[in-house]
Formats: C-alpha cells, sequence, structure tokens
C-alpha cells in the first residue's frame, strides 16, 4: 500500500488536499481535507440581523449571490418577509448569471484543462483538445474569458456588481428595473445565448434541454463533434470517464429557484431509484472526523462551530453532513435527475452517477437556465414593485423589517451552482443568536462520520486507476474535479 | 522588448472573490491584459495546470531562489491562529502553515501585493472579533505590522502594494500590474495606506448618480429608493476611497447603481464599522461620518439651506423607487 497525498488541489475554488491509499493500481482508501478554517458561523453571532446580508456573500467569490439567497431566504421566513414576483425573478435572474457562469467557468478553466496534460500525450485526440483547452494558454479560454465578462455585465445591471452585491434582500431586491434596463438585459442575454449556442453546443439551446435519452445524446455528439460539448462527449467516451468517480446512488437537492407555488427544479430525493420527498429535518451533521467540539455536531438548527484542535480522529475542518444518518451527493447531476431530465435519469439509469455525467448534467443544465432566463425577463412588469418593505417608509433609520425580528428562526434552502446550500439562524432582539451554515461541498467532500462511513468523494474515489509513477494521478483530478468542488464555501 | 515578468499568486484566509472579479476584466480580459504588460504567470490557483507536486515544486523553487518571482500577489488574510501557530490554514500536501510560505516568498519577490481588503487588512476574515487571529500582510487593521512587518520592503525597494477591495474591480489590479511591468509604480504612485492612486485618489462620492439629492439633501428612508443614502443608510461614500462611480463594475455598475450604500470596502476595519452597515449613526440628528475635509459646521449650515431649497421633483423621488417627477423643459408645456 502507498500513500499519495495531493496537493495544493488547483482548478477548484480554494484549498484542498486528498490522500489516497493505492495498491494494485488502484485508489483502495481516500480522506478528503479542507485544510482551512475561517469561522463565518461564529462570527456572524450577535451582529445585527440585516449584517448577515454583508458577511454572507463573501464567505464565498464564486457562489457570493448563493449565499447572498440562502440568508435573505433565511431571514425571510424569520420574519415573515416575501418577495413580490417582481423581485422573485431578479433575483431568480441574478442567481442564474452566477450559476451559468460558474458551470461554464469549471467547464472551461477547471475541468478540460487536464485533458492537455502529457499524461495524455499519445491519444489521438490530444492535439485537438490540446490546442483547444489547455490552461491559460487554450483557444478555448481566449474564446470564453471575453463571452463571460460580458456575461457578467448582466450582474451591473440586476445587481450593481458581482460578486459581494447587497441588492438581495428578505422583501426582493434593491435594483428594481426600468424599461431600458430590461432592453438591455434581453440584449445580453441573447448575445450570450449566440455564444453558448455557437461554441459550447453548436445547437440551439431548445435541442440540449430535451435531449431525452443516452442514444439520442450519442447521435447527436456524432453530429455535433465541432462543439465543445462534442469534443467533451468524445474524450470522455475515448478515456471512459463513466467508468471513473462512482456516485454513491443517493442525491437530493432543495430546490432551484423558486416560483410561485415551488420550484424551477424540484426539491427531492432520488435513492434506490425512487424520488421521494425530501425530509429537510433529517438534516445533521456529523463531527467525529473534524477539527470541532465533540459537543458541535447535530441538526443546524442547533449544532455549533468551535474549532477544537485535539481530536486524534480528525482530519479535516469540513464536517460531515448526513440525511438520516447516511450521505447524500449534491450538485447539477443531483438537481437534474430529481427535476426528472429524461437524459440524465436516462444515463443514471444505465450507467450510474459518474465523473461523465456530473459534466453532462452541468451543460445540459446551463441550457435549461438559460431557457428559464428568458421566461423570467419576460414576466417582469416593470411598472410593479420589487421589492416589500414591510416597514412605514418614513420610519428612517429603519431600513427594513429585519432590524425588527425577535425570537424567531428561520432556513434558507437554496441551490448554488455545486449543489444544496443551507442557512439555518434564530434572531433575538434583531440580533442574530444561532447562525450554521451547510454548503454543498460540505455534503460531498464531507469526512467520514462516527459509523466509518467516508462521504461522497471519498467513496467516489475507491477503484480509480493509478498509472505506474504517477504522483498526482490524472484520473483522480478527473474524479475530483467532476463535482465542481467550492472549498471556500465548504470551510466557511 | 523588455524581459517578462513572473507572477506567482497565492491564496489564503478569503473568498476568492478578488480572483473571481479578476476574471471579469474587460476590454481586453484578463489572460489578454496580462500577456499585454508582459507578465506570465508562474501559477495561479484557479488558472493554472500545474497542481499538487508540479505546484509544490514551482513554489519550492521561488523560495530557494532558483526561480525568479517578479510580482507575489496574495489574495485572502494571513491565518495566524490557533495562538499563532498558523495552523487554521496549513498548505495542501505539505502539512506547513499557509504564513510560512508567505513569509518566505514575500522575501524572495520582486514586488508584493496584497490583493484584496484581506491581504492588506486582514477584512471580513477578521470580522467578529477575530477569533482566527487574521492579518494583512503589512497591517492587522489599521495598524501597522500584520505578517511581514512595518518595516518590510520587498526586494524591489517598495512596501507591501495595497489593492483592497471587497472584492476588488479588476482595473485596480491590471493597471496597478501594467505600472509594475513598465517600473513605474514608486512610492508616489501610493497613497498614505499604500493603496495605488490610480483608484484611491477618487472618493466612491465622485460620480455618483445621486449627486443632485446629495447636494439637497434629499434622501432615501429605504434600501431601493432613488435618494442619498448617506443621511438614513449608512453610504460612506463621500468618505471612501475608490473609483467606483467613475470606472463602473460589470460593464454599467456600482454599489449605488444597485441602490444599497456603501460600505467602504477599501479601508482597514471596514467590516466591523461599529453600527449596522445600512444604518447612518447620528448625534442630534446629525450623521458622525461627514466628509472627513468639509468643516463640520459649514456642513449643518449648507445641510439645512439646501434641505429648505429642495425642488420639489427631488423630495418626491428621494423616497421612490422610480423617477416619479421628471424634469421638464417648460418651453415644451
Amino acid at each position: 500500500m502507498t500513500r499519495l497525498v495531493l496537493g495544493p488541489f488547483n482548478r477548484v475554488e480554494g484549498d484542498l488536499e486528498v490522500r489516497l491509499d493505492v495498491a494494485s493500481g488502484e485508489v483502495r482508501a481516500a480522506h478528503v481535507v479542507a485544510p482551512l478554517y475561517r469561522g463565518f458561523e461564529a462570527m456572524l453571532v450577535g451582529r445585527s440581523a440585516a449584517d448577515a446580508l454583508v458577511y454572507a456573500p463573501r464567505i464565498c467569490g464564486i457562489c457570493s449571490v448563493s449565499q447572498s439567497v440562502a440568508a435573505a431566504a433565511a431571514l425571510a421566513e424569520a420574519t415573515g418577509a416575501g418577495a413580490p414576483p417582481n423581485g422573485r425573478h431578479a433575483i431568480n435572474l441574478v442567481h442564474a448569471v452566477e450559476n451559468v457562469a460558474d458551470h461554464l467557468t469549471h467547464f472551461y478553466l477547471f475541468f478540460m484543462p487536464d485533458f492537455a496534460r502529457p499524461a495524455y500525450a499519445t491519444a489521438p485526440w490530444y492535439p485537438a483538445a490540446a490546442a483547444r483547452f489547455a490552461a491559460i494558454h487554450g483557444e478555448a479560454s481566449a474564446a470564453f474569458l471575453p463571452a463571460r465578462a460580458q456575461w457578467m455585465q448582466m450582474m451591473g445591471v440586476l445587481a450593481g456588481k458581482w460578486p459581494h452585491t447587497l441588492s438581495i434582500q428578505p422583501g426582493g431586491t434593491t435594483r428594481g428595473l426600468d424599461r431600458g434596463a430590461l432592453a438591455r438585459l434581453a440584449g445580453l442575454l441573447a448575445g450570450f445565448r449566440r455564444f453558448v449556442e455557437r461554441t459550447v453546443f453548436g445547437d440551439r439551446l431548445e435541442n440540449i434541454a430535451h435531449l431525452a435519452s443516452s442514444d439520442a445524446l450519442a447521435a447527436w455528439a456524432e453530429a455535433h463533434a465541432g462543439s465543445d460539448f462534442g469534443r467533451f462527449l468524445a474524450i470522455a467516451r475515448s478515456t471512459r470517464l463513466d467508468r471513473l468517480g462512482p456516485s454513491i446512488g443517493r442525491w437530493m437537492s432543495f430546490g432551484g429557484y423558486p416560483t410561485a407555488d415551488g420550484h424551477a427544479f424540484a426539491r427531492g430525493l432520488v435513492e434506490e431509484g425512487w424520488r421521494r420527498p425530501l425530509p429537510v429535518e433529517a438534516i445533521a451533521e456529523d463531527v467525529s472526523h473534524a477539527w470541532y467540539g465533540l459537543q458541535d455536531g447535530g441538526p443546524p438548527t442547533t449544532g455549533r462551530t468551535h474549532p477544537q484542535l485535539d481530536n486524534a480522529d480528525a482530519y479535516s475542518w469540513c464536517k460531515a453532513p448526513r440525511l438520516d444518518g447516511r450521505p447524500v451527493e449534491v450538485g447539477a447531476l443531483a438537481r437534474q435527475l430529481v427535476d426528472g431530465q429524461t437524459l440524465i435519469v436516462d444515463l443514471v439509469a444505465r450507467y450510474g452517477g459518474n465523473a461523465a455525467t456530473r459534466v453532462i448534467a452541468r451543460l445540459v443544465e446551463t441550457a435549461r437556465i438559460l431557457l428559464l432566463m428568458e421566461t423570467w425577463l419576460a414576466e417582469i412588469r416593470p411598472d410593479e414593485t420589487f421589492i416589500r418593505h414591510g416597514v412605514d417608509p418614513r420610519a428612517a433609520g429603519t431600513a427594513s423589517r429585519i432590524g425588527d425580528a425577535s425570537g424567531s428562526s428561520g432556513a434558507g434552502l437554496s441551490e448554488a451552482a455545486r449543489g444544496s446550500l443551507g442557512h439555518w439562524l434564530r434572531l433575538r432582539d434583531g440580533r442574530i443568536a444561532h447562525y450554521q451554515i451547510i454548503a454543498p461541498t460540505t455534503w460531498n467532500f464531507s469526512p467520514r462520520d462516527a459509523t466509518g462511513t467516508p462521504g461522497p468523494l471519498e467513496q467516489a474515489l475507491c477503484g480509480t486507476p493509478v498509472r505506474p509513477g504517477e504522483t498526482d494521478p490524472v484520473s483522480v483530478q478527473h474524479v475530483v474535479r467532476s463535482f465542481d468542488p467550492c472549498m471556500v464555501c465548504t470551510v466557511h | 522588448m523588455a524581459d517578462r515578468l513572473s507572477l506567482l499568486w497565492l491564496q489564503s484566509g478569503g473568498c476568492g472573490g478578488c480572483s473571481l472579479s479578476l476574471l471579469g476584466a474587460e476590454a481586453p480580459d484578463l489572460l489578454t491584459a496580462l500577456d499585454a504588460a508582459g507578465i506570465d504567470l508562474l501559477w495561479h490557483p484557479s488558472l493554472s495546470e500545474a497542481s499538487g507536486s508540479e505546484a509544490q515544486a514551482i513554489i519550492e523553487a521561488v523560495i530557494a531562489g532558483d526561480r525568479g518571482c517578479d510580482i507575489f500577489c496574495l489574495e485572502g488574510a494571513v491565518m495566524r491562529g490557533p495562538d499563532g501557530t498558523g495552523r487554521f490554514h496549513l498548505v495542501p500536501g505539505t502539512g506547513m502553515p499557509m504564513m510560512e510560505r508567505i513569509r518566505a516568498i514575500a522575501a524572495a519577490a520582486r514586488h508584493v501585493v496584497a490583493v484584496g481588503s484581506c491581504a492588506a487588512w486582514g477584512g471580513i476574515t477578521a470580522g467578529g472579533g477575530n477569533a482566527v487571529e487574521a492579518s494583512g500582510l503589512a497591517y492587522d487593521g489599521r495598524t501597522p505590522g500584520g505578517l511581514l512587518g512595518k518595516a518590510f520592503r520587498a526586494q524591489g525597494g517598495l512596501p507591501v502594494v495595497n489593492v483592497a477591495g471587497c472584492p476588488i474591480h479588476p482595473d485596480w489590479l491590471v493597471e496597478t500590474l501594467h505600472l509594475i511591468a513598465r517600473g513605474e509604480l514608486d512610492a508616489a504612485q501610493l497613497d498614505e495606506w499604500e493603496r495605488p492612486r490610480l483608484y484611491t485618489s477618487h472618493l466612491v462620492h465622485h460620480g455618483c448618480a445621486r449627486n443632485e439629492f446629495y447636494e439637497f439633501k434629499a434622501s432615501a428612508q429605504l434600501l431601493s429608493q432613488m435618494g442619498c443614502m448617506m443621511e438614513h443608510l449608512g453610504c460612506k461614500g463621500t468618505q471612501a476611497r475608490a473609483d467606483c462611480n467613475v470606472r463602473p463594475w460589470n460593464g454599467t455598475g456600482s454599489c449605488l447603481h444597485g441602490n444599497y450604500p456603501c460600505i467602504n470596502c477599501t479601508a482597514p476595519g471596514f467590516e466591523e464599522p461599529g453600527h449596522g452597515f445600512v444604518e447612518t449613526p447620528k448625534i442630534g440628528g446629525i450623521p458622525i461620518g461627514l466628509p472627513t475635509d468639509m468643516p463640520k459646521a459649514w456642513f449643518v449650515a449648507l445641510a439645512s439651506l439646501s434641505k429648505a431649497a429642495t425642488p420639489a421633483r427631488l423630495r418626491a423621488n428621494a423616497t421612490a423607487d422610480r423617477p416619479v417627477a421628471n424634469p421638464l423643459d417648460r418651453s415644451r408645456t
């Protein structure tokens, strides 16, 4: 048995170390280490309730809006606030801009550059892949970065700036949109649609969103080999990416993008092949292998966060969230599976969740989100309000009703690009008395729990092939990055 | 052609948002901008291919002096806790405190740049009593020192250059790097907190679309309203040093454009304002955070005069989410 310690594991957001026990050319056991602690939950306790909206986005520079959305939703539940339809649409748009940017940033900057590694130099597809996807110097980054920067102009109009907007409030958005702003947004959205259709898919978004089976996907890939999605599918087939990083067979979604009566992407749990209602109250964190006080675990409504280095079993600053005592995978694959997107359902039924299906789900979801954005934008009524303040506007100095709340609690459940994100808080006399956060990668990259059950990535890595002499096995890199981890969220 | 410069970028106690903001560089995009400045990335955590042992080797070579490092950018605060051990952030794959690596690289680099308010002062990471002992490279909040000490000078002779902001505007860093590459960044280009004057010679107030409301002290009462946010909503734009309303964010935006106040995120200690971020503390009804270089008595006198003279249009619009009274050319009525 050989021990490999991989780090700094880059092209993930934040700090990550992966420890592998390798024997007979494959990974036998994995320990995933989050080596940074920051302590946002403790920082927030005692602050005025509204300050959560300044601190929360700064948990993460890549899922900044997701953190704002979760914090605002938790405050809304605690105070009885709620957004009018315009506010809901506008916040969904802001959130969608971030999610789409994150999905494509992952694809172009984080995931695909690994296929330009010298380890693949003898593959027939290598010269084209290296020219296209190499880190920093590849054609794809040169095309993607200007398109991404223009896409983020949506944020200038919708949210003032990105990352770290303060426009997302429990009662809606501070940034109302007039007819001129709506026209500008429609133009930016159309422009980005053009980039995605030409470059990413080489096809209409509708055709991607409605792909219905793995056979249909295979036929599509043949016909669109010149698109970046087509190139990925060909490389994935050749490298048998579908054999890497198997899912644990259990997926959940808190539900993405609230609508008047639910979510655009459904909330739920998929296990043993069945979709079920999600028992949110069955969420609890285990700290048996993390550097926290032994009393810190439990449900997020009561859990605590006290760094404690003297736990000999601990190896990560990541707690181990469990649903009904067992791990669960979150992310775009989980979201599309729970929502019943037919291609993803079929792929998982045939091949299970794996490194390839995670990437496919992210790109299919990108197409679906862009189409949803067009409908939200069309539904905004510029003469109606974007925010409900809930206080007498003449009461100067009370910027919003959240300052008045006392003795109430709230949960903000949202879907970040990387999966389910929850904020649980309790307010007392307008101040924060309790704050707990469970981020997507906390689920996916959790350490072992008290039963010794490893987290989803730790399980997914078992069996990953390691070539002789490899110190940073390329297969391991594919598996880890297929989850699109965000470690800065994890180690809030 | 001059030699190209090498840039090493590390992250510690922060959110990565400055890197992500930087990816939004426009006209030209980030990779073109760096190339135009003659800067090559030795390693960047989000952009480089090299991972694990390859990345470690690059960092080790810089520390050993085997590989030149012209510019060292740190993003995120230095994590000194618990009890000064740096154990809250160990470099993945090495078990070494990041704090020590940062110290060693800073000693080897020609220029050291703190990217964002966390790396400059501690920032948000130092909020809430700073239980993690976060600091900036050369400041601990407002106190000179930080990790490297107040006497620190990089090999090139400059102190740590603090491109502060939460997050940075992409241009603040891109232009600073261009000045470094051209040999034009000297002490005269830095302000009293060693921030590049190219963005701190301005106040956030400059170019604010609410200036007419400010002139007449026509104030917003709630976030989302059009009026000036200084009197009631905690806006620090008249004191904050940055060009956010001269140089827009993400095409056309700014915090003020988003209808929420400036929280002075380029300043040390901004994370603990001593009051709610969207509240204006007042004494006797007068905001305590008046423009710093204006005599208070004059401000109060002018404010009461201008309040009395507020046009009905501004008074109506100040507390509205959209214009309810429009400017009008009277020759057309």
